[in-house]
């Protein structure tokens, strides 16, 4: 079922750009206010301050613009975790990025007395980067450097240590745990385009690297030693690959919160439907995982009418049945 | 030069082959578990000296001394033994079966699962006005075994197709972990915020409150379990050379690897049954042991065990002592306590 020669992998990019244009139109025309196609050209072209235009350009516009981003950088920093450290169960999380940013989080909320989301973003942002640059000190201590299974450990160790910090605190302030609940289970509801617009450069900067990376992940995922004896800086490149995923991860935790499963899911899905060949990879998984958000964001506000579910469950229940019905065709070894 | 000892008992149906360091590393461990153990029962509220306490198990000691070491502090220190011995185990079998690093009770599903039918009892049994339940709470238990294992099997029949490979196995569960986390975020989020704070207490995972009825149930199974996967140890080595190799060796892959889970989901279930989705064990006792045994199952699960039931142990001590008058879950600990003495292995242990 993967697609073979180039000419087909452009064809099904294309596609995936169309259908990811398509989810984000219906993003903007679906939700709780009843709302047509006209009304959302209206809404741009002869604005008239009504409530379901202000709706429109103000919360669905935004909303469908940092789910396809957040779900993008989730997932090609996915598909880069789970070739630096060659461990198909990898995902931005275990560098630490989530269980970093929610502690963060969880730590202004009961010390500072901090709840508002834009204080949310770079708190979380910071939180993020600080776990994952140790994580990456502690995976490159030692002679022999960065070694992926040094890297998955140190990881998955210090992404445990944060969340053990974090859920301490909740234990202790049920008050905070109300508080950043809904936050921690991820959502792209209620925030501002501020928000987005500031971690943007981060993101845009993230995806330019990672798709010119590329070529050099083809030759890494050969493994290190053939790697070096090809003429590659190993060093540098899984320098420059961490350094992409606390870009791409930690904005995205920073938009939305720590939404998991889509860093670990969309690399495989994408992997079956397109290769292995990182060139086409990345930017194909980065189109699959703001599809898979953007919907999940459109199922989570008709799932329970008028409350919303967070995004983060809805990823999982979309995502799930599709990831399975992947994971059954192939993965015989 | 190491020197290896073999062991072989039944006509060679348990064999193992153990360095001797191994041996004496699995040795140091026990009497420091032991020595843990008494600490433990010393420390708390009240210090008891030990001599006392071997005088009260021998029956002496004062009214208060005894209520205080055998009714409060035995059991819980019995069940977090054994809860983390059975997590950490399990974990190994896991690590081995599924080959991967990052393979755990957590990763496939096995302790959402049991999660998801905790806030669903929870949900469902509790009244909507206070925060009590209709039905006894005794019952959170068998949700949770129930939970554990039909996760573990629905698990197993999505990942089989003429056989079951250990990549498709662990990715199933982490679409149906996901799905479990999703539905247990749900109820937490839809329901009241007691009640997210009691399911947050049990997903954090604690032993407070652990009574000699659940060392009663925990212990016989636990000790059964225990035994049976380290009679299969070998069983593990072999299925970690990967299916062609293991096959070729003349061993029965599929039926041995469904053994193994079975045994893995068993320690899990009863695990979670008493103290909740206590982390960071099930994935990292293994390790550590990894770095001090070596990586023959042999060794590596009697260290593991050690070193799940001393972590455990631990976190609940702390737990219990640091913050009083607060009780903290055991669970917030496992990891605070694990991880820093992880990261000094792997500093030391350069070589992997």
């Amino acid at each position: 079922m993967t697609i073979q020669n180039n000419k087909n992998k452009l064809v099904c990019l294309i596609f995936a750009s169309i259908i990811l244009i398509l989810f984000m139109g219906m993003g903007i025309v679906l939700g709780y206010t009843n709302t047509s196609i006209n009304t959302v050209i209206h809404a741009f072209t002869d604005f008239n301050g009504s409530n379901e235009h202000i709706i429109i350009r103000e919360v669905r516009l935004t909303r469908s613009f940092i789910a396809s981003a957040v779900g993008a950088c989730l997932a090609m920093a996915g598909v880069i975790m789970q070739s630096l450290t060659k461990n198909p169960l990898a995902s931005p999380s275990i560098l630490g990025v989530n269980a970093g940013a929610g502690f963060a989080v969880v730590v202004a909320v009961t010390f500072f007395n901090i709840s508002n989301l834009q204080a949310f973003s770079w708190i979380s942002f910071t939180g993020a980067a600080v776990a994952a640059v140790s994580v990456y000190i502690i995976g490159t201590a030692g002679r022999e450097g960065l070694t992926p299974m040094k890297l998955t450990l140190a990881g998955a160790a210090m992404a445990a240590l944060f969340a053990s910090f974090t859920k301490g605190l909740l234990v202790l302030n049920e008050a905070a745990l109300e508080q950043v609940l809904f936050w921690l289970a991820g959502s792209v509801a209620g925030r501002d385009l501020e928000i987005l617009t500031s971690v943007l450069p981060y993101m845009v900067v993230g995806w330019v690297i990672a798709i010119f990376i590329a070529p050099k992940m083809n030759v890494l995922s050969m493994g290190d030693d053939l790697a070096t004896g090809l003429g590659l800086k190993t060093g540098l490149l899984k320098l420059i690959a961490g350094l992409v995923v606390i870009f791409l991860a930690g904005s995205a935790v920073a938009v939305a919160g720590p939404v998991g499963f889509i860093g670990i899911i969309i690399p495989h899905i994408a992997r079956k439907i397109i290769g292995v060949d990182h060139r086409w990879l990345i930017p194909f998984s980065g189109l699959l995982g703001g599809i898979l958000l953007v919907a999940a964001d459109i199922g989570a506000r008709y799932v329970m009418m008028p409350q919303e579910v967070p995004v983060g469950v809805m990823t999982a229940v979309i995502g799930t049945p599709f990831f399975i019905f992947i994971a059954r065709r192939g993965f015989d070894q | 030069m190491r020197q290896y000892k073999s062991f072989r008992l039944f006509k060679g149906k348990i064999s193992f082959l153990m360095d001797s360091r191994a041996v004496a590393i699995t040795a140091v461990l026990m009497i420091l578990t032991v020595a843990m153990i008494v600490g433990s029962t010393a420390l708390g509220d009240m210090k008891i000296n030990p001599l006392t306490i071997i005088h009260v198990l021998f029956g002496g000691g004062t009214e208060l001394e005894r209520l205080v070491v055998l009714d409060f502090r035995m059991p819980r220190i019995i069940v977090a033994l054994f809860v983390g011995m059975s997590l950490a185990v399990a974990g190994g079998i896991l690590q081995g079966i599924i080959r991967n690093p990052l393979a755990s009770p957590d990763i496939i599903g096995i302790t959402g699962g049991a999660g998801a039918f905790v806030v669903g009892f929870l949900a469902i049994f509790s009244t909507e006005t206070d925060n009590t339940l209709t039905v006894s709470i005794g019952w959170l238990p068998v949700a949770a075994f129930i939970g554990a294992t039909i996760t573990a099997f629905l698990v197993y029949l999505l990942a089989w197709r003429g056989g079951v490979s250990p990549v498709r196995l662990v990715l199933i569960g982490i679409g149906i972990s996901a799905l479990m986390q999703a539905f247990t975020t749900m109820v937490m989020i839809l329901g009241p915020i007691y009640r997210a704070s009691q399911a947050n207490i049990w997903i954090t995972g604690t032993v407070n409150g652990s009574s000699w009825e659940d060392v009663a149930v925990l212990v016989p199974w636990a000790v059964l379990l225990l035994i049976v996967a380290l009679m299969s140890a070998r069983k593990v080595n072999v299925q970690e050379l990967g299916d062609d190799l293991a096959a070729g060796i003349g061993s029965r892959v599929q039926l041995q690897r469904f053994f193994l889970l079975l045994v893995s989901t068993g320690l899990v279930g009863i695990a979670v049954a008493f103290a909740g989705g206590i982390g960071f064990v099930g994935l990292m006792a293994p390790h550590m042991a990894r770095r001090l045994v070596g990586s023959a199952f042999g060794a590596l699960l009697p260290a593991s065990a050690f070193i799940g039931g001393m972590l455990v142990l631990l976190a609940d001590l702390i737990g219990r002592t640091v913050f009083l008058p607060l009780e903290i879950p055991a669970g917030v600990f496992t990891a605070a306590i694990g991880a820093p003495y992880f990261i000094y292995l792997l500093f030391r242990t350069r070589n992997i």
